[in-house]
C-alpha cells in the first residue's frame, strides 16, 4: 500500500516527489511531538514516583493528558518581549533551536530500512546538526537583553561546545569499529550471532558512558543544567520567553533527549538488533522480533536511554560551572584519547567481528 | 575597544533560591562574584513596635511569625523573658515538653534546611523526602495546638494545654485509602506521645535516607567541600552562633552551656565542624537533627511517666479553667481581666536566649511595670550571619553564592524583623536623639554590642 501510495504521488512529477518527502517528515515529526509530550509526562510521573509523590494525575487517566494540558496552556499564553530585546533574533531563536533537534531526526534508522534520510556521512550530519542548536541558546541569551538570560548563554555555550569535542571522540570510536558513518551500516556493523556481545557497547563501554553524559550535557540537563539552572539563573537563557516561544524551546530541548537515547541506541546498543541474535532463530509470527530484531528494539532501548535522564535528574544535585568543564576537559577527553588507541588496536588486531 | 567592566546582577528579592526576600546586588567578574551587596529589610513587619503597643501575651503569636519554620523556640525565648522578670516557676512537666517541642522544632527547622538547601544545589529529591518526615512532626503541631506552624503554645507560666490522648487520624479519600490509608495511620493509633515515639524510632533510618542521597555523593561534595569556608576567629568577630559557629569548630551551644528548660537533665552531644565550610555545617546540620531525636526519646520516656500541671495555677498570668469559670465568679473576672487588660510585669530589664534551630534566638525586654512591654528587641541569628556575605562569597562563583544562602539557613520573617533600632538605619521609627527613651536604647545597645560582640563601628551611625 505504502508502494502504491509513493508510485502515485511520484507520478504528480516534481511537486509528488515534494509531497512524499514532506509526507515522509511529517511521519517523523509529528510521533516524535506526541512522544515528547508524552515523555513529558512520564517524566513527571517517574519523578513524581522517585520523590515519593504521585505526579500529574488530574487530567485524563493517570493524568496522561496533562502534557497537551500544558501546551495549549503556553498556546494561548501571551508572548511577552523585553522592550529592550532585539525583536527579530528574540523571535527568531526558538526556531533557530528546534530546527535542527527536528532535522536530525531524519537520521535515525528505526529499523533496517526505516530511515528518512540514509545519508552516508550520517554521523557527521548528526554531529553538526546537533551542535547547531547552541545557536538558538546563545541567540536567546543574548537578545533577551537580560543577564540571567546572558549567563545561561554563556554556560551553554561553553558546555556544548566543550561536551561536543568529548562526543566527536566518542564517535570516532564507533567510526574505527565500523568502518562507516552511515547509521544503517553502524547498526548492521553490530550484527553477528554473540548476542549483546556484538553491540559496540560491549568493547566501547567507556565511550558508551562518556557518550550518553555528554549528551546529557549537550541538552542541558541536570545534573549539567546549569545553563537553565533554576536556583542560580532562574531559568537561564529562556527566563525572558513565555508562550509558544518557550513552548519551542521546551520542544526542542525535549526532542533533543530523546534524539540523544535514540543515536545512544544507534550507536553502541545495536539499534534494532536484538540482544538475543544468533542465540535463538526459532520462527514464531509476532513474537521473532524479539530475538530476530526490530523497530520494537529500538523503541525498547531508547525508552531505557532516555529513563537515564529522568533518573540522574531526580538524584543528582547541581554541578557548578567550573566543575562541568573540568569534568568534560579534564575527564572525558583524556579517556577518549586512550579509548579511540583501545578501538584502533581492537580494529587492527581483529579483536571484535564487525557485522555477521 | 571598549573597556571591560564588572556587571552588576540584582539576585532576588524574587529569586527561586533567595529563601523568600533577600536582594543581593552583585557585581560579577563573568562567573565570579567580586561583591555582594545584601540587602535587608524587604519582609520587615515591625514586631518590635508592634510588641509595644499590645499586651505581652498577645505579642506570642508574633514570635512564630518571626523565624517561621523554627515557631516554638522562637516564642521559648519570648516567653522566657516574661518569666525573668515575673520570676514565675514553671511546672516541670511544662518544662519537659518545651524541651520536647524546641527539639521538634529543630528538626522541622533542619528538615526544611536540608531540603532548600539540596534544591538551591540542585537534588530535588531531598526536599520532598523531608517534607513526608516534616509533614509528621507539623502533625505534632497541629495536635497540642491546632496550628501546623504558628502555633502560641508556649505561654508564660507554662504551655497553653497538656499533651492530647488522642492523635488526629487521616481520613479516608481518594488518594488515602486501603492499605495506604492503614499504613499512614499505623502511627496515630494512641496518644501523641505514642506517635512520636513511633515516628524518633523510624527517624534515624530517614536521615540515613538522606545521608545516601547527599553524604557522599560527589556532586554534593564538590559542591559544598571548602565553599564559604569561615574561620573560627571570623565566626566569633562576626557574632555567629548555632551550627554556623559549630560548624567552624566552636562547641557553643546554649542547651549545653547555660541551660534553661530541661536540658541539663537529658542527655546529648554537639556536633562541631571542623573546616567551617558549607559540607561542615551541612553534616552538623545533620547530626543535630540525630541528637534532637535522642533528646526527644527522652522527653517521651519522662512526660508518661509523670503527670502533672503544664501551666502555673497563678490566675493573674494564666486563665482559669472553662469549667471553674462557669460557676465560680473570681474566676470570670481573672479571665476578663487576663484577656482584656492582660498582666503586668514588673518593671525591669531581661535578656533572655534560647538555642534556636538557627543560633541563638534571644528576647530583650524591658518592662516599666504596665501591661505591655516597654521595648523588646529581639535578637535572631541570621542577621549577624548575613552580615558576614561579602566577605565570604567573594571570589567564589554565583552558584557557590547559592550554596552559601543555603547553609546560612536565613528566614526572612525573622532575620530582617529583629534588626532593632541602633543598628545601622535600615529600620524607620527611630526614636528621636534627646528624647528620654534615648538613653535607654543607647543601653541596650551597648548590652547588645557586648553579648552579641557585634563591632561598635555599626552604632557608630546613631550616636546623636
Amino acid at each position: 500500500m505504502i508502494d502504491a501510495m509513493r508510485d502515485a504521488m511520484l507520478a504528480w512529477g516534481d511537486t509528488g516527489l515534494v509531497g512524499w518527502t514532506v509526507l515522509k517528515i511529517l511521519v517523523i515529526a509529528v510521533p516524535v511531538i506526541i512522544a515528547v509530550a508524552m515523555f513529558v509526562w512520564w517524566e513527571r510521573k517517574v519523578i513524581g514516583w522517585m520523590h515519593v509523590r504521585m505526579g500529574p494525575n488530574q487530567i485524563g487517566p493517570w493524568g496522561l493528558l496533562q502534557a497537551f494540558a500544558d501546551v495549549f496552556k503556553l498556546l494561548f499564553k501571551e508572548v511577552t518581549r523585553p522592550s529592550a530585546a532585539n525583536k527579530t533574533l528574540f523571535y527568531l531563536a526558538p526556531l533557530i533551536a528546534l530546527v535542527p533537534s527536528f532535522a536530525a531526526w531524519s537520521l535515525v534508522p528505526f529499523d533496517w530500512g526505516l530511515t528518512l534520510a540514509n545519508v552516508n556521512v550520517g554521523l557527521l550530519l548528526l554531529l553538526a546538526l546537533t551542535s547547531l542548536g547552541v545557536y538558538g541558546i546563545i541567540l536567546a541569551g543574548w537578545s533577551s537583553n537580560s543577564r540571567y538570560a546572558m549567563l545561561g548563554a554563556m554556560r551553554a555555550a561553553a558546555q556544548t561546545v566543550s561536551y561536543e569535542i568529548a562526543m566527536g571522540f566518542t564517535l570516532v570510536c564507533v567510526m574505527i569499529l565500523s568502518g562507516s558513518l552511515n547509521l544503517t551500516e553502524i547498526v548492521m556493523a553490530q550484527a553477528g550471532n554473540k548476542g549483546f556481545f556484538d553491540w559496540f557497547g560491549f568493547p566501547l563501554l567507556p565511550m558508551m558512558v562518556i557518550y550518553f553524559v555528554s549528551g546529557v550535557a549537550e541538552t542541558n540537563r541536570a545534573p549539567f543544567d546549569m545553563a537553565e539552572g533554576e536556583s542560580e539563573i532562574v531559568a537561564g537563557f529562556h527566563v525572558e520567553y513565555s508562550g509558544s516561544a518557550f513552548a519551542l524551546f521546551f520542544l526542542a530541548e525535549y526532542a533533543n533527549m530523546l534524539l540523544i537515547a535514540f543515536v545512544a541506541t544507534v550507536l553502541f546498543a545495536g539499534g534494532w538488533l536484538s540482544p538475543l541474535q544468533g542465540w535463538i532463530t526459532a520462527d514464531v509470527p509476532w513474537f521473532d522480533w524479539i530475538w530476530k530484531g526490530g523497530w520494537q528494539w529500538t523503541f525498547i532501548k531508547a525508552f531505557g536511554f532516555s529513563f537515564l535522564y529522568l533518573w540522574f535528574r531526580a538524584t543528582f544535585p547541581r554541578y557548578r560551572y567550573d566543575q562541568i568543564m573540568r569534568l568534560g576537559w579534564k575527564v572525558f577527553i583524556p579517556i577518549c584519547l586512550v579509548w579511540i588507541v583501545v578501538a584502533a588496536c581492537l580494529k587492527y588486531f581483529n579483536l571484535v567481528t564487525i557485522g555477521a | 575597544m571598549e573597556e571591560i567592566r564588572n556587571y552588576t546582577m540584582n539576585f532576588g528579592p524574587q529569586h527561586p533560591a533567595a529563601h523568600g526576600v533577600l536582594r543581593l546586588v552583585l557585581e560579577m567578574d563573568g562567573e565570579t562574584v567580586v561583591r555582594a551587596d545584601p540587602h535587608i529589610g524587604l519582609l520587615h513587619r515591625g514586631t518590635e513596635k508592634l510588641a509595644e503597643s499590645k499586651p505581652f501575651n498577645q505579642s506570642i503569636g508574633y514570635m512564630d511569625r518571626l523565624d517561621y519554620v523554627s515557631m516554638m523556640c522562637n516564642e521559648h525565648a519570648y516567653v522566657r523573658a516574661i518569666e525573668n522578670l515575673m520570676q514565675l516557676e514553671i511546672p516541670e512537666r511544662a518544662q519537659w515538653i518545651r524541651t520536647m517541642f524546641d527539639e521538634i522544632t529543630r528538626i522541622l527547622n533542619h528538615l526544611m534546611w536540608i531540603g532548600s538547601n539540596g534544591l538551591d544545589l540542585g537534588a530535588m529529591a531531598i526536599f520532598l523526602y523531608a517534607f513526608r518526615e516534616r509533614e509528621e512532626l507539623m502533625d505534632c503541631y497541629e495536635a497540642v495546638s491546632g496550628a501546623r506552624m504558628h502555633a502560641t503554645y508556649y505561654r508564660p507560666g507554662g504551655v497553653y494545654r497538656d499533651l492530647p490522648d488522642r492523635m488526629p487520624q487521616y481520613k479516608e479519600s481518594r488518594w488515602h485509602k486501603g492499605n495506604d490509608l492503614k499504613r499512614l495511620n499505623q502511627w496515630r493509633e494512641g496518644s501523641m506521645l505514642d506517635f512520636l515515639e513511633q515516628f524518633c524510632a523510624d527517624f534515624p533510618s530517614k536521615v540515613d535516607e538522606y545521608e545516601d542521597l547527599l553524604t557522599g555523593n560527589r556532586i554534593w561534595k564538590q559542591r559544598t567541600v571548602d565553599i564559604g569556608v569561615v574561620s573560627p576567629e571570623q565566626a566569633k568577630a562576626w557574632g555567629m552562633s548555632g551550627p554556623m559557629l559549630r560548624g567552624s569548630g566552636i562547641a557553643w551551644d546554649l542547651r549545653k552551656k547555660q541551660p534553661y528548660a530541661k536540658y541539663a537533665e537529658v542527655d546529648f552531644d554537639i556536633p562541631v565542624g571542623t573546616n567551617g565550610d558549607c559540607y561542615d555545617r551541612y553534616l552538623v546540620r545533620v547530626e543535630e537533627m540525630r541528637q534532637s531525636n535522642r533528646i526527644i526519646q527522652q522527653c517521651i520516656a519522662w512526660l508518661r511517666a509523670n503527670p502533672g500541671p503544664v501551666i502555673v495555677r497563678n490566675f493573674k498570668v494564666a486563665p482559669p479553667g472553662r469549667e471553674e469559670m462557669k460557676d465560680d465568679m473570681e474566676a470570670l473576672i481573672h479571665h476578663f481581666k487576663l484577656f482584656s487588660e492582660g498582666y503586668c510585669v514588673p518593671a525591669g530589664e531581661t535578656y533572655a536566649a534560647v538555642e534556636a534551630p538557627k543560633g541563638e534566638f534571644g528576647c530583650y525586654l524591658i518592662s516599666d511595670g504596665a501591661n505591655k512591654p516597654f521595648r523588646c528587641k529581639l535578637r535572631a541569628p541570621g542577621f549577624a550571619h548575613l552580615s558576614s556575605m561579602d566577605e565570604i562569597v567573594r571570589g567564589h562563583m554565583l552558584a557557590d553564592v547559592v550554596a552559601m544562602i543555603g547553609t546560612y539557613d536565613v528566614v526572612f520573617g525573622g532575620d530582617r524583623q529583629v534588626i532593632g533600632p541602633g543598628i545601622g538605619n535600615r529600620e524607620s521609627g527611630m526614636v528621636d536623639a534627646g528624647s528620654p527613651q534615648h538613653s535607654s536604647f543607647l543601653s541596650v545597645a551597648a548590652v547588645l554590642a557586648l553579648r552579641f560582640s557585634i563591632p561598635h563601628s555599626l552604632f557608630s551611625a546613631v550616636k546623636p
